[in-house]
């Protein structure tokens, strides 16, 4: 549990994504068998118990320590795991701290009425690093800033394989993943498993310099939208069926309604979206139904899911994914005209002829509500990753709005001295017809290294207030940002979120009072 | 006779707490005529004051700080020896906070307070360790006056830094410390740990390292990081006062990895403020259960509590039937708060952070 702790600690305080890595992969080569994999399944959201109420930890907490001692300090720490860690009074000696096997394989058998008393004999044993490990770990939810899928990662370093490959037995692999460790080691062969109903690693494609399209000959490619929802595949098989994110993250739970429809025997590539009587609802609809873990019935009802299948890697017992992309277009048609699911339709190819004929189509992208267009090479074998060349996604034209700066923020890691994360706003009416900025997006990409430099210096050099790691500006800096799509959003002040908001240009000689007004970003809302 | 009521003779005033009969000042907010000083930290030790009396350590760290403005007559007492001011005795016993830190233990008409300043308990390779003595009426600091402070051992602090430094070759590992006590006393636990690497410091550091040494304190070799090239920084160790962490001076290190040295890392929303990537809770401050044993030990019946989260302290000593109340001492506490050290401090460590 120590070194388990000491990861969990210092991951939640790493913001790089490489120092992460190292440390998964440092402690995944340290920790013993069966201890590591149950820390990979923590980090990957695998462990299966019951959690563990608050209410129960607080009553244990207040059987030990002063009420008011304990109140003061809760208002002073602000969350009350953490404070019960640093609390609880220690009996060095008490007992043996215990390993993570050993905590994860009790309580996943223990009761109900079991576990207070296990759980007592265990914060008496931990240090205040272990207590607040250990009650994360208990409590659900770890939040230490780690993916699934950077978790897997760490996990390919250990031995000489891709993540593709990690992904490929994942779902046929259960928690200590022993065999896993053993083959990554190389001391076993890979994990053999059934490969029905488990996640196979996508083929992504790559944006398109439209620069390259002379090189590249039209009579190859084949063209269908880039719909706006996102990208999931579907594996069903032996009357089961799961269904995945582009991470290889099982999202099942969350789809009843798409689920109940797939009773065939194949693994779909497609988009998930919203549909309502045939027409694609945009997508903050689709947001409403994702990372949930219950479904009510209201929800179902007002947004039904729907499956736009653009490729199929297995038929029954057939892996297609060596075989030319015409070849399983022409297996995705049979089959889907032989099963004819609800709430499954295909993606339809576009006709074209020369790549201006494509060029017009993706102008009228916007009005459709539709993100682009993707590129396939009618030959392209299926080949999980990104490989170059096979296919392109050709996206349409950002939108762009000029804004101006009113927050920076301290950047993390290598950017920990600039000030790298803007938030910008537009004018709108104040109370009494005044013009005032309101905050509409936060951008932390889009320029270069000597711009930041810039930048940084502009902010320092403008600023009105400080809140620890922001600093307020005087309004005086003109941004133009790009944003893929504008919603409504009632969490913000400005009723508006953007989509992917990003720093297109730095106006600095424009005056601010030629900056965008809110009703102009208004009126870009889709749907 | 009995003895007279504590509050009669030593009061708090505007300037800070005053000595009726020695007519002197302890760790005075404002320039006054006469004052004793417990420590060289700048909420403690200010500059102007006419006649200054404190440990002889304590009085070279004020010269090297405020030069002529440290007090025109200068008055050293070491450890253990008496001065009678108007009838009062006055001594100073170690405070284990920082080199020079001194409890000052005043004596009247058979009453005897000690005005603790800042201390702590643990041992400290850089300075003398706390010593107890019985008192009527004890004064104690509660910056970390909460139960939830508990800091760890040292040794596993240290140690978290060298395997940061381990993991890391590449990067520099930038470690925040307050200049006077903290960065030597970090420099101290990392020889004693066995890493015998040139350590790199901030210029801001340099003037106080090398009064520590004058006044005996082993540091090993000490190198400026000011001038070394980025090749040279990587998989090193370096130590900069808090204000540099995230200040263009950092710019010159390789990726640097955060970390930094106080007793506030313990709380993750503090670290994460700081912007810390590497928290060490490393104190020159008792924590609650060093501050809790301290009221046991010297036994006081009657206990003030100066800076800090006073209240809980209160309450605690009087659930143990002791007589306390809290104290409002302006100005005091600035040097361990959020925003790094107090006004003089922060001066002397932007000297070298202007580019």
């Amino acid at each position: 549990m120590k070194a388990f702790a000491e990861l969990l600690d210092r991951l939640s305080y790493t913001a790089g994504r490489n120092a992460k890595l190292t440390l998964m992969a440092d402690y995944f080569r340290a920790a013993p068998d069966p201890d590591r994999g149950y820390a990979l399944a923590a980090l990957t959201g695998r462990l299966d118990f019951a959690t563990a109420k608050p209410a129960m930890i607080r009553g244990l907490v207040e059987q030990r320590v002063d009420p008011v001692l304990f109140g003061w300090s809760y208002d002073y720490v602000g969350d009350m795991a953490e404070t019960v860690a640093l609390i609880w009074p220690q009996r060095p000696g008490a007992n043996r701290p215990p390993e993570l096997a050993e905590v994860v394989e009790r309580l996943s058998t223990a009761s109900r009425s079991d576990s207070p008393a296990l759980v007592e004999g265990w914060l008496d044993a931990l240090d205040a690093t272990g207590r607040w490990a250990f009650l994360k770990l208990i409590t659900g939810g770890l939040r230490v800033g780690v993916s699934a899928r950077l978790a897997k990662t760490a996990l390919a370093k250990l031995g000489d394989v891709s993540l593709e490959e990690i992904e490929e037995v994942w779902h046929g692999v259960t928690p200590p993943f022993t065999e896993v460790f053993a083959w990554l080691e190389g001391r076993a062969p890979m994990p053999q498993i059934d490969l029905r109903r488990a996640f196979r690693p996508l083929m992504l494609a790559n944006p398109l310099d439209e620069a390259d399209l002379e090189k590249l000959d039209a009579g190859h490619y084949r063209a269908e939208w880039k719909w706006d929802g996102i990208r999931v595949q579907l594996a069903a098989g032996g009357g089961e069926a799961r269904l995945f994110s582009r991470s290889g993250d099982e999202i099942t739970q969350a789809f009843p309604d798409l689920m109940e429809t797939a009773r065939f025997d194949a693994v779909l590539d497609g988009e998930l979206l919203v549909m309502r009587d045939g027409e694609i609802a945009p997508f903050n609809d689709l947001q409403q139904r994702l990372n949930r873990k219950r479904v009510t019935a209201k929800m179902l009802e007002s947004y039904p899911a729907h499956l736009r299948v653009y490729d199929i890697l297995f038929h029954g017992d057939d892996d297609l994914r060596e075989q030319a992309f015409d070849d399983r277009r022409v297996r995705l048609e049979a089959w889907h005209a032989e099963t004819g699911p609800a709430r499954i339709d295909l993606s339809p190819m576009l006709d074209f002829a020369r790549w201006e004929d494509l060029a017009a189509l993706r102008e009228t992208a916007r009005e459709r509500a539709i993100e682009g267009l993707m590129l396939k090479r009618g030959d392209s074998p299926y080949v999980a990753g990104r490989p170059k060349g096979p296919w392109f996604k050709w996206k349409r034209d950002a939108l762009t709005l000029d804004t101006v700066l009113m927050y920076a923020q301290r950047g993390h890691g290598k950017r920990s001295s600039l000030y790298s994360d803007y938030t910008f706003g537009a004018w709108r009416s104040g109370e009494h017809g005044e013009p005032e900025l309101v905050p509409v997006g936060k951008a932390y990409s889009g320029f270069t290294d000597e711009e930041l430099l810039r930048l940084d210096k502009w902010v320092r050099a403008n600023t009105t207030e400080r809140f620890g790691p922001v600093r307020a500006v005087k309004p005086g800096l003109v941004l133009e940002v790009a944003f893929d799509a504008v919603h409504r959003s009632k969490r913000h002040k400005s009723g508006v979120a953007m989509r992917f908001p990003r720093i297109h240009r730095i106006r600095w000689e424009k005056p601010i009072e030629e900056a965008d007004r809110l009703p102009t970003l208004e009126k870009l809302i889709e749907g | 006779m009995s003895a007279p009521k504590p509050e009669t003779w030593l009061k708090v005033t505007e300037r800070g707490l005053y000595c009726v009969p020695g007519g002197f000042y302890v760790d005075p907010h404002r320039p006054v005529e006469r004052a004793v000083v417990t420590h060289g930290h700048a909420d403690h030790a200010r500059p102007g004051n006419r006649a200054v009396l404190a440990t002889p350590e304590t009085l070279a760290i004020m010269q090297r700080r405020y030069g002529d403005e440290a007090g025109e007559a200068l008055e050293p007492l070491a450890y253990g020896e008496t001065r009678d001011i108007g009838g009062v005795t006055l001594s100073f016993l170690p405070a284990g906070h920082v080199l020079g830190s001194a409890q000052a233990v005043l004596e009247w008409k058979g009453c005897r307070i000690i005005v603790s300043g800042d201390y702590k308990r643990r041992a400290d390779p850089t300075c003398a360790p706390f010593e107890v003595m019985p008192c009527d009426v004890f004064i104690t600091e509660a910056t970390f006056g909460l139960p939830v402070f508990r800091h760890p051992p040292d040794a596993e602090e240290v140690e978290k830094l060298l395997t940061a430094q381990q993991q890391f070759p590449e990067r520099a590992v930038l470690v925040g410390a307050y200049s006077l006590g903290k960065a030597q006393r970090v420099i101290a636990l990392l020889r004693k740990a066995g890493y015998d690497r040139p350590l790199y410091i901030h210029g801001a550091l340099q003037g106080l390292c090398d009064l520590y040494r004058d006044l005996g304190v082993d540091l090993g070799e000490l190198k400026p990081a000011t001038g070394a090239s980025k090749a040279d920084l990587a998989g090193q160790i370096v130590l900069a006062p808090p204000s540099a962490l995230n200040d263009r001076w950092s710019r010159r290190l390789p990726d640097p990895l955060t970390a930094m040295a106080s007793g506030w890392m313990r709380v993750r929303a503090r670290a994460k403020q700081r912007g810390a990537e590497l928290p060490l809770i490393l104190s020159d401050h008792a924590d609650w259960y060093e501050l809790v044993q301290t009221l046991e030990d010297v036994g006081a019946p009657e206990v003030w509590v100066t800076h800090g989260n006073e209240e809980a302290l209160v309450h605690y000593a009087s659930g143990k039937g002791i007589r306390a109340r809290a104290l409002a001492l302006i100005g005091r506490g600035e040097e361990e708060q959020e925003g790094g050290a107090a006004e003089e401090e922060r001066k002397e460590e932007t000297r070298e952070a202007a580019p």
